[in-house]
C-alpha cells in the first residue's frame, strides 16, 4: 500500500497522472505474465532494466 | 556523521562509506564474492566499509542508494508505451524482475540493512540520490578544483545520458541533460554488441582494437546513427538499435548498413571489426570535444571534471587533454557505476547536509590515490598464507622491493599485493600484475601465459611521476590510468615499410619503442603516473627497478585472470599465482617464488572463470 500512495506521489510530482491508468495495466499485464511464468531472472544479455 | 552510499541492482555493486566528509573506505562486492560485476546487494562491501571505520550501521546517519527506481520505471513504462506492440519481447523480461524484486526497492534495501551488524532497527534516514548526480558528485567533490565544470557520460541511469554541470565549492548544480535513447554509452555499447564482445565489459576491448582499424566508417555512422550538433548535443536514429524494444543492442537496419550480422563473441577478429572500433572510437572522441567546448563556454571554467562510464574511455580523455579547451582535467578513478556509490555518499554530505567543501592544499584529490580498499596486516597476510599451504620467505620491507625488482629485471612475471585495494576497474599497484616493459615478449607472455586474454590487447605502464615526460608524450599527473598519451619520439623506433604493412595484431610483436610492451600500434600507451605520496612503496620498486635497468617503467596489469575478478585477499593473490604463468608473488613482506610451492596446489584457473 505504501509502494501505491509512493507511486501516486511520484506521479503527481513528476506531473504524469495521465501515465497512472497505463501505468495500471501495465502492471496488471506485468503481473499477469509473473503469475504465469514465474521467472524473474535477469537474461545473459544487456538489459537497460 | 556517517554516509554509507550503496550503487546494487544493475552491474558492479559497491558500497563506499564517508566519515565527516572524508572518504574513508570504498570497494566493489564482486572483489568479496568473486563474481565479476556482480550487481547483488554489496553486503560484503559494505562489511568491509564499516569494519574499516570501526563501526556498525548503527553508528550510520544517512544510507544512500545511488539511483532512483520510480523514474527508471517512468522510463521503462514509456519505453514500452511508446514501442508498442515491438517492445512486448523486454517487457515481457523486464516486468517480472520489477514487480517482484526492483520495483519494492526501498523494502528491499530496508530488509538488507537490517540483517547487517548494528542494522536491527536502523534508525538513520534511507535516501535517494538521481544516477547522474551521483556520477557529477564523485567526479566534482573529491576533485582538487574549488570550481569547475562537470561532464558525465554513460549508457543510462533514469532518463539522463549526458550530464553538464557545474560545481563551485559544496554546489552542484547540472545545466544540462541528454536523456535516453540518446546516449554515448549505448551507441558505443551497440558497437561493442556488434564487434562481438560484451557490453557493459567489452567497452575498453574495442577501444584497445581501435588503433588497428582505419576510421573508414565514420562518415556512415554520421550520415546514419547519430546526428552530432556542434554543441556536441546528439541524436541518434533509432531504427538502427534495438535497446529500447527488443533484447539486443542492434537492429537488422544497423546490421544491413555495416552488411553483416554481428560478429560471433570469440570468433577470429578481422580488419573490418578494427576499422568499425576506429570508426566508433573517432565518433566518440567528436562528441566529446564539441561537449568540451560547450561547457567550456557556459560555466568559463577551466577546469573539467568527468565521470560516468564514457570517462573510462581513455583514448578521448588524452585527446580531450591535449586539445587544451581546460587547463587542468580531474577523472573519478570509479568513473563507472560502482563510483556512484561514493558520489551518492559525497553528495548527501555537501548538498543535502549542506556541509562545506575545501580544497585540499597540495592541490590533489581526495580519493588517497584511490587505495580505498581492504588491506591486511603482515601477521595475518603470514597467517593466511599459512592457512593455505603457501611456501614463502618473510623479508624486510627493502629486501622484499630489491627481491622483486631483481626479479622483474630477469624478466618475471610478477604478482604484486600491497596495501590497500584499488577503488574501481583499474590496478594501480596495489593489486598489479607488473612485468619489464623493454622486452619484447612480454607483452604476448603475459597475455597468454598468464592473464589468458586476447593478444591484441597491449599492457599498460606505471611510470614514476617525475619521470613521465623523459618516457612519454606527456607532463602531467595520470595517477588512475585514465588518460592515454604517447611513447616520447625519442624512445620510440619507426617500423620498416615491410613491418607497417603487416596485418594489424602481428605488428604487435614488433618492437616499437624502447618499451615494447606498452606500446600500441599507434605509439600509445595509457599512462599511470606513481606518485610517491600516495604509494610510497609501488614508488620504491619503480626506483629499484631504475637502478638495475634505467628504465623508471614496469607493466602495471589488473592481478586477475580474463573474467575474474582483481585478487583481494592473500589467498586470491597465491590462488591466482599458483593458477597462472605468473613466476614471483610478493604479499606484503612475504616473498614467494613458484618452485618453493607443492605443484599439488596449482588448479585449472583459466576455465574457473566465464569469459567477459
Amino acid at each position: 500500500m505504501e509502494l501505491v500512495k509512493e507511486l501516486w506521489t511520484f506521479l503527481r510530482i513528476r506531473k504524469k497522472v495521465w501515465m497512472a491508468p497505463i501505468m495500471a495495466i501495465m502492471l496488471l499485464f506485468g503481473l499477469l505474465i509473473v503469475l504465469t511464468k514465474g521467472t524473474a531472472v535477469a537474461p545473459f544479455i544487456y538489459t537497460l532494466f | 556523521m556517517r554516509i554509507l552510499g550503496i550503487s546494487a541492482f544493475y552491474h558492479d555493486s559497491a558500497a563506499a562509506l564517508v566519515v565527516d566528509g572524508n572518504v574513508t573506505a570504498a570497494a566493489q562486492e564482486e572483489r568479496f564474492t568473486r563474481r565479476k560485476h556482480d550487481p547483488r546487494f554489496p553486503k560484503e562491501a559494505i562489511a568491509y566499509c564499516l569494519a574499516e571505520a570501526g563501526c556498525t550501521l548503527a553508528d550510520v546517519d544517512h544510507v544512500v542508494f545511488y539511483e532512483k527506481p520510480f523514474p527508471k520505471f517512468e522510463r521503462l513504462l514509456e519505453s514500452y508505451f511508446a514501442t508498442v506492440p515491438q517492445g512486448f519481447s523486454s517487457f515481457r523480461v523486464a516486468m517480472p524482475l520489477w514487480i517482484k524484486d526492483k520495483l519494492f526497492q526501498k523494502d528491499l534495501l530496508k530488509e538488507e540493512l537490517e540483517k547487517l551488524p548494528g542494522g536491527s532497527g536502523w534508525n538513520g534516514s534511507l535516501l535517494f540520490t538521481e544516477h547522474h548526480q551521483s556520477h557529477a558528485a564523485s567526479a566534482f567533490f573529491p576533485s582538487p578544483y574549488e570550481s569547475a565544470a562537470v561532464l558525465t557520460m554513460d549508457g543510462v541511469g533514469e532518463w539522463c545520458t549526458t550530464s553538464l554541470g557545474h560545481g563551485s565549492g559544496n554546489r552542484l548544480n547540472i545545466a544540462k541533460e541528454l536523456h535516453f535513447p540518446h546516449s554515448l554509452g549505448l551507441l558505443y555499447s551497440a558497437f561493442t554488441y556488434y564487434t562481438g564482445f560484451r557490453v557493459n565489459s567489452g567497452e575498453y576491448k574495442v577501444m584497445g582494437l581501435a588503433p588497428y582499424g582505419t576510421p573508414r566508417f565514420v562518415q556512415a555512422i554520421l550520415d546514419n546513427i547519430v546526428d552530432v550538433k556542434e554543441d556536441g548535443t546528439f541524436h541518434l536514429a533509432q531504427r538502427y538499435f534495438n535497446y529500447v524494444s527488443g533484447l539486443t543492442m542492434t537492429s537488422e537496419a544497423f546490421h544491413e548498413l555495416f552488411g553483416a550480422p554481428p560478429r560471433k563473441p570469440e570468433e577470429e577478429l578481422t580488419q573490418r571489426e578494427m576499422d568499425l572500433a576506429a570508426s566508433i572510437q573517432a565518433v566518440t572522441e567528436m562528441i566529446v570535444l564539441r561537449l568540451a567546448r560547450s561547457i567550456r563556454v557556459d560555466t568559463g571554467e577551466r577546469n573539467l571534471c568527468l565521470a560516468g562510464g564514457v570517462a573510462l574511455n581513455c583514448v578521448a580523455n588524452g585527446k580531450l587533454l591535449r586539445e587544451g579547451i581546460f587547463d587542468s582535467i580531474w577523472i573519478q578513478p570509479a568513473a563507472g557505476d560502482a563510483g556512484g556509490a561514493l558520489g551518492a555518499a559525497l553528495a548527501v554530505w555537501h548538498q543535502y547536509a549542506g556541509q562545506p567543501r575545501s580544497v585540499r592544499q597540495d592541490r590533489r584529490d581526495t580519493m588517497s590515490g584511490s587505495y580505498l580498499g581492504p588491506e591486511f596486516s603482515q601477521d595475518e597476510i603470514e597467517q593466511r598464507l599459512q592457512n593455505i599451504g603457501a611456501k614463502f620467505d618473510v623479508r624486510d620491507e627493502k629486501d622484499v622491493t630489491d627481491q622483486t625488482a631483481d626479479a622483474l629485471a630477469e624478466g618475471k612475471a610478477v604478482g604484486w599485493m600491497q596495501g590497500r585495494m584499488e577503488f574501481g576497474p583499474r590496478a594501480l599497484g596495489g593489486r598489479s600484475i607488473l612485468g619489464d616493459p623493454r622486452s619484447p615478449t612480454m607483452q604476448k607472455t603475459l597475455n597468454l601465459k598468464v592473464k589468458y586474454r586476447e593478444s591484441f590487447r597491449p599492457f599498460a605502464p606505471s611510470v614514476k611521476r617525475e619521470s613521465v615526460s623523459e618516457w612519454f608524450d606527456h607532463d602531467g599527473d595520470s595517477p588512475y590510468m585514465l588518460i592515454v598519451g604517447d611513447i616520447a619520439k625519442d624512445r620510440q623506433r619507426a617500423m620498416t615499410e615491410e613491418q607497417q604493412a603487416l596485418f594489424g595484431i602481428d605488428k604487435l610483436n614488433i618492437a616499437r619503442s624502447e618499451i615494447p610492451a606498452v606500446t600500441h600500434v599507434d605509439y600509445s600507451a595509457r599512462i599511470q603516473t606513481v606518485h610517491r605520496e600516495t604509494n610510497p612503496r609501488y614508488w620504491d620498486l619503480l626506483s629499484a627497478f631504475e637502478k638495475r635497468t634505467n628504465c623508471p617503467v614496469l607493466i602495471n596489469t589488473s592481478f586477475n585472470v580474463r573474467g575474474e575478478p582483481i585478487v583481494c585477499t592473500p589467498e586470491d593473490a597465491f590462488h591466482c599465482f599458483m593458477g597462472t604463468g605468473l613466476d614471483h608473488l610478493t604479499v606484503g613482506n612475504c616473498v614467494l617464488t613458484k618452485e618453493q610451492q607443492d605443484p599439488a596446489l596449482a588448479r585449472d584457473y583459466k576455465n574457473e572463470f566465464a569469459l567477459d
